[in-house]
């Protein structure tokens, strides 16, 4: 246990600056997200991750929003284990066409008012796998979609500055 | 120095030449191809009607069946190959069909391998797998009708789809009649940040009495829409058959284009592929070991460790330009070169991340609470490890100890020292053991390959004229052995690619390790093996 504590005390605190000063937009962005949250979604933006057919690489880098330097709870948005508790889907992949009915009933599963983020290349436009007798191709030949977040995958922070532009927007 | 062309040693070759007369005094008749196609793997054509026999025999001299793909020829009937391995050595057997009698004996009556390898082809090509202990559909959903198979040459890879695929919802699942056993479906969709795939629990009480996987949610039809792509477009769809083996899929396939064109490519070249392959492994450790202990309660380790992920992803981006490494490894070499000023600084991070785990390991090994959980859980047996030919951790958990870089070493293995991990036990610390240990192995691996990474080209052109020829493609992922098998039509472009992910024989065994656990310790379980979905649905 002393181990453990010590190494805790050591590493110390990792998390990153939420605005790095270097970038105008996601400075201005980023000391509007927590009181937007705060305001439209009473302190809580709740994310459910739906991966309709991704090669998996994205969620790999969804998965790092919560490692410590990240730590993407801190603003008040965390992943939900339910369609029902939701306020935002962020889905992967083309949309496969074995998939394309468990994307629909989760969107439908998912309580108004909601966003649907698209997340990746192959999200955005059907990426390397495009549509085909498997495929549907993007996340908006299935569901509407509201925003896209782009890149093969898209890096953590991109994933980040997407969601705050996003709901920045919505308001 | 060993390339494609280096013919097969003694200990590769011996049990081959045996299995061969075993089955001439048998009566079997088969032509041997060794040398002409498919290097550096021996190739046998037999007839179809001896295609049970092969699998009778191989499975008595204890071979590892490693994968079964068919292969379209375009109105001159259809080639199966079935790939067999023993002592590193590889072995594929072939067979030619005509269109009007697509049958075959099933290999799974003698290695439970092949069962979903089988129905995958069924479902695919329509071939009927004669005396296959379970017909049912496995990579079919109802996006195409049971009568349409989409890998043949007819059908067009756009298909026929109707506008919204229905769910598969009547697919017969093992059931029980007893009031005592309660079902617990669970996804496609999961509670977490994942990949889609359908469980069916039957437990009593909290313990599992059963679980039947039911998967191919994300097939993306990536064998078809393969077709007629060049070299460089192939690489790319490699690397996305699953994302966190995006480096090992990218140089499987690689390989077979390059063994396909005896295209040699340059030390610098892969050397670096090395580098890449190794920071692949580790990277995937890093984050799975946390996770495992995340999924019982000890998030300590899991900070820990995606810690660690998080920083090495960010050298790989510094270095190399991409934090998961993807579309680095190209026909001909590398696409990224690592510059002499950030050798020294990987080396510090090797000897780094060392100390951090020489620090970690030992409070993760006396926390009573997290090894109460991890020791005997999902025992997996050394027979069924065998039997259904379970690759990597998984399988080196169990005692059944296969690593390509040591047994069939391919460059830059060639020239490296290679601890290959292995461990008796068979339970989800065993394997997570293992992992830790791969990750030392890894470390030493690639301070071998920054120290003998010399200066010159990183990559040669593609030869300029096309072939009809066709490649085999082996590596050891950060999972396991990746086989790739890539056929070119003679104008340059993809004619078949078949990429084998040791998922396929690894979801199985997840099947097998749950019995007798409690529901809770699935995460864990599952985590455990980590099997990939896309790559296992393709």
């Amino acid at each position: 246990m002393i181990a453990t504590l010590s190494k805790i005390a050591r590493v110390g605190v990792i998390t990153e600056p939420a605005r790095p000063s270097s970038d105008a937009e996601l400075e201005k962005v980023g000391t509007e997200i927590r009181g937007v949250i705060d305001r439209r979604f009473r302190g809580s933006l709740a994310i459910r991750q739906v991966d309709a057919g991704s090669c998996n690489g994205c969620e790999l880098e969804i998965h790092a929003l919560n490692n410590a330097f990240y730590d993407i709870e801190r603003f008040g948005i965390h992943f939900v284990a339910s369609p029902r508790h939701a306020d935002i889907l962020l889905v992967t992949g083309p949309v496969s066409r074995h998939m394309q009915h468990a994307l629909l009933t989760t969107y439908q599963s998912t309580p108004d008012p909601k966003w649907v983020i698209a997340v990746g290349t192959c999200a955005a436009d059907g990426g390397e796998f495009g549509v085909s007798y498997a495929s549907c191709g993007a996340v908006s030949n299935v569901v509407p979609v509201d925003a896209v977040i782009p890149g093969c995958p898209p890096k953590p922070l991109h994933l980040l500055e997407g969601i705050m532009s996003l709901i920045s927007r919505s308001v | 120095m060993m390339d494609s062309r280096a013919p097969l040693s003694d200990l590769h070759s011996a049990w081959i030449t045996d299995l061969r007369q075993t089955l001439a005094a048998q009566g079997v008749e088969s032509q041997d191809l060794t040398g002409m196609t498919l290097l550096p793997a021996a190739v046998w054509q037999v007839k179809p009607d001896d295609w049970g026999l092969i699998a009778r025999e191989a499975q008595l001299v204890q071979c590892r069946w490693a994968g079964l793909w068919l292969d379209d020829l375009g109105g001159q009937g259809f080639r199966a190959n079935v790939a067999l391995v023993k002592h590193g050595g590889f072995l594929v057997v072939r067979t030619e069909l005509e269109a009007s009698t697509l049958k075959l004996a099933s290999h799974a009556r003698y290695f439970p391998a092949a069962d979903r390898v089988e129905r995958h082809a069924a479902d695919l090509y329509g071939v009927r797998f004669e005396g296959h202990p379970d017909p049912r559909r496995w990579v079919r959903h109802q996006a195409w009708p049971e009568d349409q198979y989409p890998l043949r040459k007819t059908f067009p890879a756009a298909g026929r789809p109707e506008d919204r695929t229905r769910p598969d919802s009547e697919y017969p699942f093992l059931g029980s009649a007893a009031p005592e056993v309660y079902e617990i479906p669970v996804g496609p969709v999961h509670a977490g940040i994942i990949e889609p795939g359908h469980f069916r629990f039957l437990a009593v009480g909290e313990t599992v009495l059963n679980l039947e996987e039911r998967l191919g949610y994300v097939h993306k039809g990536i064998e078809k829409i393969a077709e007629g792509r060049d070299a460089d477009g192939l690489a790319r769809l490699a690397g996305r058959v699953s994302g966190d083996s995006t480096v090992a899929h990218a140089w499987a396939a690689c390989m077979a284009m390059e063994r396909a064109y005896a295209l040699v490519i340059p030390s610098r070249g892969y050397r670096l592929r090395g580098i890449l392959a190794e920071r692949e492994r580790i990277g995937n450790h890093l984050g799975d070991i946390g996770a495992i202990c995340n999924d019982v309660g000890f998030p300590f380790a899991n900070y820990q460790l995606t810690r660690l992920r998080e920083g090495w992803l960010r050298d790989n981006a510094a270095w190399f330009g991409h934090r998961l490494l993807m579309d680095r490894i190209v026909p001909g070499g590398v696409a990224t070169d690592l510059r002499n000023e950030h050798v020294e600084p990987m080396r510090r991070r090797l000897s780094e991340l060392a100390t951090e785990l020489d620090e970690l390991r030992p409070i993760l090994d006396t926390n009573h609470s997290l090894q109460d959980r991890l020791v005997g859980a999902g025992m997996l047996s050394l027979e069924d490890a065998t039997s259904l030919g379970c690759l990597g951790y998984v399988g080196r958990g169990s005692g059944f100890d296969c690593d390509l870089r040591r047994d069939r070493p391919y460059a830059p293995y060639d020239e490296l020292e290679v601890d290959a991990a292995s461990r008796r036990e068979g339970d989800v610390a065993a394997r997570l053991n293992v992992r830790f240990d791969e990750i030392g192995a890894s470390l030493k691996v690639l301070d071998q390959l920054l120290t003998k990474l010399d200066s010159g080209p990183i990559r040669n052109p593609w030869p300029g004229e096309a072939r009809v020829s066709e490649g085999l493609g082996v590596v050891e992922g950060w999972r396991g052995e990746i086989l790739a098998y890539v056929r070119f039509d003679g104008r340059g472009l993809v004619a078949r690619y078949y990429p084998r992910d040791p998922s396929v024989f690894n979801w199985p065994a997840l099947e097998q390790l749950i019995h007798g656990n409690i529901v809770p310790d699935f995460p864990m379980c599952n985590k455990s093996v980590n099997g990939s979905y896309a790559g296992h649905d393709l």
